[in-house]
């Protein structure tokens, strides 16, 4: 299996300044505001799921040099494409060519309220105990995985200790390749900024991740 | 609450707009999407759903006591009381600054953030600049937005890479122990809720 993403920025050398931005500029285009409202529209229809289009997006070959609304069209297309939605023929037409696919269901203007408000709650019920304890140190996966994973790179390998136990959550990394929910415990894992950027970095800087718990190992 | 945007508006159509057209035109023969949907779907966002609906949080934390204490310890129950939940916030968690504690929420793999207390994202949030420099050099995307932090104050940042979402309370400012809690709201910056920012001052411009 041949997977990268493209989206694992923490740490990577970047030296352009970020750029502040007034409260009310959401969208600098007229097509994002579409985009936006077309990936949630169809994301409503459950076709696929948000670990699925987040693994869409991330291996996208021009991830890089793509803005960030170019990156979900590209991606809802390909989603489209992959479920048998639409036809490349039919993007390229700008009409349908084929027959639509029956079934489907359609996020109604009149339910848009209803179905924000109640989102898509990851959290399942435990069926077995956390196997790590708050304050407990622990080590993530240090080698890489050829899917869609949560785990980002900077933080691979390296020895952190349990700051927050979150309960029990779908599994992103088997979700997103259609692999059914998998629930596993998912953790608040603090880091020094030392142990990821070595000994330059500063004594009172630290980050943290949310981690599941296959990505983890105890120390202890 | 109605929006033009006149500077939005392309006096060129270009690449983008033909091909998201072409897109939601498919879609609409095809009848997977309601053309009606879509217009609620981007009004909530640009209307109802953004980063007032924190402050009003904040400015709840900063004056009720009790609050505070239910928001730290059940995010997600205290802002759901509050009338803000679904989407990209199932489950919140609120991460008060301190004197000697600044809090700073980022997403490296991609763009999480808290949509039904902050909204949708601003361009920054999603930038590689952001996402790359934050987890590295917290003190250095602070300094681009004109943010200086003393050298002894700690920096957690929350690199927010599951479902869980976080929204940072900022420290009360000085001078606002007479305000009510609407004007207390009305200081709260939205980069003060991601950690980018301090809220505004009393006396500071309109």
């Amino acid at each position: 299996m041949n997977y990268q993403s493209r989206a694992d920025l923490g740490g990577q050398a970047v030296n352009a300044r970020v750029v502040p931005e007034a409260e009310g500029d959401l969208f600098h285009a007229a097509w994002e505001r579409q985009a936006l409202a077309l990936t949630l529209a169809m994301g409503a229809t459950g076709v696929w799921n948000i670990d699925m289009s987040r693994s869409a997006r991330e291996t996208l070959p021009g991830y890089r040099s793509l803005t960030y609304y170019e990156i979900w069209i590209h991606a809802l297309e390909r989603l489209l494409m992959e479920h048998r939605l639409v036809g490349a023929d039919e993007l390229a037409a700008g009409r349908m060519l084929g027959k639509a696919r029956s079934g489907l269901r359609v996020l109604r203007a009149v339910d848009v309220p209803a179905t924000l408000a109640t989102g898509a709650p990851t959290q399942r019920p435990p069926t077995v105990p956390p196997r790590f304890a708050i304050g407990e140190p622990v080590r993530t996966r240090a080698t890489p995985v050829a899917h869609h994973t949560r785990l980002p790179e900077y933080a691979r390998g390296k020895t952190g200790r349990i700051d927050q136990i979150r309960g029990v959550h779908v599994f992103a990394d088997a979700h997103a390749h259609g692999l059914g929910e998998q629930p596993q415990w998912l953790y608040t894992v603090v880091f020094s900024a030392r142990e990821l950027w070595g000994n330059d970095a500063a004594a009172g800087h630290s980050v943290s991740i949310d981690a599941w718990e296959p990505y983890l190992e105890s120390q202890r | 609450m109605s929006h033009t945007h006149p500077a939005d508006e392309p006096s060129v159509i270009t690449g983008m707009d033909l091909r998201v057209r072409a897109l939601r035109t498919v879609l609409e023969q095809k009848g997977y999407i309601d053309p009606a949907a879509l217009d609620v779907l981007i009004e909530t966002y640009e209307s109802k759903i953004g980063p007032r609906n924190g402050a009003r949080v904040v400015a709840r934390a900063w004056v009720d006591a009790v609050f505070r204490r239910w928001l730290l310890e059940d995010g997600t129950a205290a802002i759901a009381s509050l009338g803000y939940a679904g989407r990209q916030g199932e489950q919140i968690v609120a991460l008060e600054n301190t004197a000697s504690l600044h809090n700073l929420v980022v997403c490296t793999l991609c763009s999480c953030y808290p949509w039904p207390v902050l909204g949708l994202p601003p361009t920054w949030y999603k930038s590689a600049a952001y996402r790359a420099r934050a987890v590295k050099d917290p003190r250095g995307v602070l300094a681009d937005f004109g943010v200086t932090l003393p050298d002894e104050t700690q920096i957690r940042v929350w690199d927010s890479t599951a479902e869980v979402r976080y929204l940072v309370i900022p420290r009360r400012p000085p001078g606002t122990a007479d305000l009510p809690e609407e004007q207390l709201a009305a200081l709260v910056t939205r980069d003060s809720m991601i950690g980018t920012g301090f809220p505004k001052t009393p006396d500071s411009d309109p």
